[in-house]
């Protein structure tokens, strides 16, 4: 009689929390999968390809369903570092079938050369190149995000990509630019 | 809870300061340079003047190449909100505008106005404010700000915008302190010019209305104690303290807790706390600038080292290479081994790129150190955890940790531990017994943190951008898909209104397709029961099996010619286009000819491309009327050859299939 009733309890119990969770579950259901977008936020968002999908969002996409987070060169080791991070696995080095890490840049429309045909503006994936059919393009150097997807389609080659300028308030400190730099602290004697 | 107004006013009165964590006490070597008078120097030959020398941005360029411009004129104008101008330093020529070492450790280029001097010094016209107190506050901020001062006692903050505040502030703190090692250029403009000085502070009062002025000095700084005390002493409200000599006493945070013991919170301004700290020399400056209408075009910068044989303290215009303050001050190569000049203090300073390095804003120090005065650090040793770096803090951080975290780039947990509230003071990498640059790792890791956050902030837009660009593609493909979904009705809609006449030939084209598709189908299927009920019969199957893989082959050739005809086609509309377009263009035309004559010689498509431009070049040069049209003309030519080399050169790989399969076709018939 004593084991029925314990029988009986657990049973309820379990059909009051199946009942709840199932609620909690359709009440506070997350739209959209939250993962893709935390992956999304991590990658350089350049757009390139270079990973073998269209964008960072399909490569982000990727990631979530099971694909390998070192393929994408710009960026870099960092980037696989922060992914393994969240995706808690063993980060690796970046896969050099999709290129290698290289300095930021960006692209450059030699003005004088281009012929105005468009194909640069419908290939850049975040519309940093402006111009019109017959007119001159131009790439805009703060939206450009270095993604090299524009110099293929230039029928007449006319964009070259171009390292970013670098100027004293980005410099990294670098140990290695031997004297220059050299901060004396540490000298009074 | 931190002290009150009259508890400060009091223990200040008794000389009962306060005193922050921490701090260091390196030789000050201030006798070196402070003992003679501050002197002028010649004009050097050539001015470099960076058009942003403060923090924040440097304005637009308002003179251009080959300008004559006159000492005092406006370079550069003071168009955005934390800009600041930069003025000509004497007159003359302006015979460069581009980069230009620059006065920061990295010594990369910076946008800089070359100015030769023509000797004459001539000023351009002044605007003084001599009677400041009946002008507005807005006009004498703009003033301020015209006169492009900002703080000269090292941060470079734009001093209008501090000045136009509207906080009440209890405490005007003027800071005399000077506290690192060698440095003596405030000393000295305290001790020649504490007039003028207490008129840029009666300017500040005027425009801050403090409760209280405290003027701090080091108490190693007993002459320039004495000169601002006779200068203020008929003012009640101003102060002069002296205050216990240690490095760092004269950083901002760490002289407010001094005087107030008011601590200043993170990310937070000393008006939080109601005080506001202007630097003697920037004082000066605003008094120059609304008393003489003088923009800031020099300043005290302090010749030391025992490299130098006759160490002091100049004027110096803002744009004076450095190399002509070091003859000034005799410097003498054979004290150092190779030259080593540093700009600033011996704590916080750096050690120039390049002796046409100019003076700046900031610079209020050239250190030249004998070898064996100062010699260079020697390599760091692993940490031991001594400890000592925390005890020496003036900021109460702990340095070992934020050594690891930045050593091993993990940011977040160096941000945990306060990173950005390090003031690389110098203090912990100066004790440091195993000779860590602790304030380089930290360094580095403030820049790496800030360009990885300006990263973030780009991709965030660039995620946005592409996929507002997905979005519009996407409206454009259904919107055309609708517009085609309507053609297509409409188009059937008038074909019900023909009458069967079209619907009838429709019907018999696709009986007749269908036909021929089964009859093929028929063949095949043939084929293929023959081998499979005769599968021992080797003769004949031999023979079938030719039957059987000439008709795929045949297929496979009827499939490869009607490429062929197309793309015969799609050139020779191509040809008539450019023809059209291009009639007179011999070149163009000769070189699609090739093309569709000969498909074959698409390797030499290059070489008459480029025959075709010179081709082309060659007639303008001839026609001269027609010359810029023939150019224009010429242009377009090469760069559609230029295409088309390219688009040959590529069409190669993918065509040479289709090529075999002409001469595999040509061979079969």
């Amino acid at each position: 009689m004593f084991e029925i009733g314990a029988l009986l309890a657990i049973v309820v119990l379990a059909l009051i929390f199946g009942s709840l969770l199932g609620w909690v579950a359709v009440k506070f259901k997350v739209e959209g999968d939250p993962l893709v977008e935390q992956i999304d936020a991590i990658l350089p968002q350049t757009q390139c390809g270079q990973c073998g999908y269209p964008g960072c969002k399909p490569y982000a996409e990727a990631i979530a369903n099971g694909d390998e987070i070192n393929k994408c060169p710009p960026g870099g080791e960092a980037t696989i570092k922060e992914l393994a991070e969240l995706m808690g696995v063993e980060a690796k080095p970046l896969d050099d079938a999709h290129g290698t890490e290289d300095v930021k840049k960006v692209a450059f429309i030699r003005e004088d050369e281009c012929i105005g045909c468009t194909k640069c503006i419908q290939a850049c994936p975040v519309d940093a190149i402006i111009g019109a059919a017959k007119q001159m393009h131009t790439v805009i150097i703060d939206e450009c995000t270095g993604c090299d997807l524009c110099v293929d389609p230039c029928p007449v080659d006319c964009i070259d990509m171009i390292p970013l300028h670098q100027d004293s308030a980005h410099w990294q400190w670098d140990f290695n630019t031997a004297k220059i730099g050299d901060i004396p602290i540490k000298q009074v004697s | 809870m931190y002290a009150d107004y009259d508890e400060i006013i009091e223990r200040i009165s008794v000389q009962a300061l306060w005193d922050f964590p921490g701090g260091v006490h390196p030789p000050q070597q201030k006798e070196l340079s402070n003992t003679t008078p501050i002197e002028t120097l010649p004009l050097p030959d050539m001015f470099y003047v960076p058009i942003k020398q403060h923090i924040g941005t440097g304005g637009q360029i308002l003179v251009n190449e080959g300008d004559y411009v006159l000492k005092g004129q406006a370079l550069s104008a003071n168009d955005l909100a934390l800009s600041v101008p930069v003025h000509a330093p004497t007159s003359g020529t302006v015979t460069n505008i581009g980069e230009h070492v620059s006065a920061h450790p990295s010594g990369i280029g910076e946008l800089t106005i070359c100015i030769k001097p023509d000797g004459l010094d001539k000023w351009t016209d002044l605007v003084p404010l001599k009677d400041y107190v009946n002008h507005p506050k807005h006009d004498l901020v703009n003033a301020i700000c015209k006169a492009g001062i900002s703080g000269l006692g090292g941060a470079g903050f734009p001093t209008h915008i501090k000045a136009g505040e509207h906080k009440d502030i209890e405490f005007l703190i003027i800071n005399g302190v000077e506290c690192e090692p060698y440095i003596s250029s405030d000393d000295r403009l305290m001790r020649e010019h504490a007039w003028q000085i207490r008129q840029g502070i009666d300017i500040l009062v005027h425009l801050i209305k403090p409760k209280q002025v405290l003027v701090a000095i080091e108490d190693n700084k007993p002459e320039a104690i004495e000169t601002l005390s006779v200068a203020c002493q008929q003012q009640t409200k101003y102060q002069v303290v002296s205050i216990p000599t240690k490095y760092p006493a004269g950083g901002e945070k760490q002289l407010v807790q001094v005087l107030t013991s008011r601590e200043i919170p993170t990310d937070g301004l000393p008006a939080d706390v109601g005080c506001m700290m202007f630097n003697v020399g920037t004082c000066f400056a605003i008094s120059d600038a609304i008393m003489e209408g003088k923009p800031l075009i020099e300043r005290i910068v302090t010749l030391t080292g025992d490299a130098f044989d006759a160490p002091k303290n100049v004027w110096a215009r803002l744009g004076t290479p450095i190399s002509h303050l070091l003859s000034a001050g005799s410097y003498s190569t054979s004290k150092q081994e190779s030259p080593r000049v540093i700009m600033g203090g011996p704590m916080m300073g750096f050690t120039v790129s390049s002796l046409q390095t100019p003076v700046v804003k900031i610079t209020n120090c050239l250190l030249a150190p004998a070898d064996k005065e100062l010699p260079t650090p020697e390599d760091e040793r692993a940490c031991i955890r001594c400890s000592a770096c925390a005890e020496a803090c003036p900021a109460s951080l702990l340095p070992q940790q934020l050594f690891w975290y930045s050593k091993a780039k993990e940011y977040d947990i160096a941000q945990e531990y306060n990173l950005f509230d390090c003031i690389e003071c110098g203090a912990c990498a100066y004790v440091c017994p195993s000779e860590i640059p602790l304030v380089h790792y930290y360094r580095k890791a403030k820049a790496d943190i800030r360009i990885q956050q300006e990263e973030k902030e780009k991709a965030e837009k660039a995620r946005i951008r592409f996929e507002a660009r997905q979005e519009r593609l996407l409206k454009e493909k259904l919107e055309r898909e609708e517009k085609h979904r309507k053609a297509a009705e409409a188009r059937k809609q008038s074909m019900n209104k023909d009458g069967g006449a079209a619907k009838d030939k429709i019907a018999a084209a696709l009986a007749r397709a269908k036909a021929k598709k089964e009859a093929l189908a028929q063949q095949q299927g043939d084929n293929a029961t023959v081998t499979n009920t005769e599968p021992q019969e080797s003769t004949q199957t031999s023979g079938r099996a030719r039957v059987e893989s000439k008709a795929p082959s045949d297929k496979k050739d009827k499939v490869a010619a009607a490429i062929a005809r197309a793309k015969a086609k799609k050139l020779a509309k191509s040809e008539a286009v450019s023809e059209d377009k291009k009639s007179d263009n011999e070149a163009v035309s000769q070189e699609s000819n090739i093309v569709s004559s000969d498909r074959k010689k698409e390797d030499s498509a290059q070489g008459a491309a480029e025959n075709a431009a010179v081709d082309s070049t060659v007639t303008t040069s001839s026609d001269s009327p027609e010359k810029k049209a023939n150019d224009k003309k010429a242009k377009v030519a090469a760069a559609i050859a230029k295409a088309k080399a390219k688009k040959l050169e590529k069409a190669k790989m993918n065509e040479q299939d289709n090529t075999q399969a002409n001469t595999q076709n040509e061979s079969n018939d």
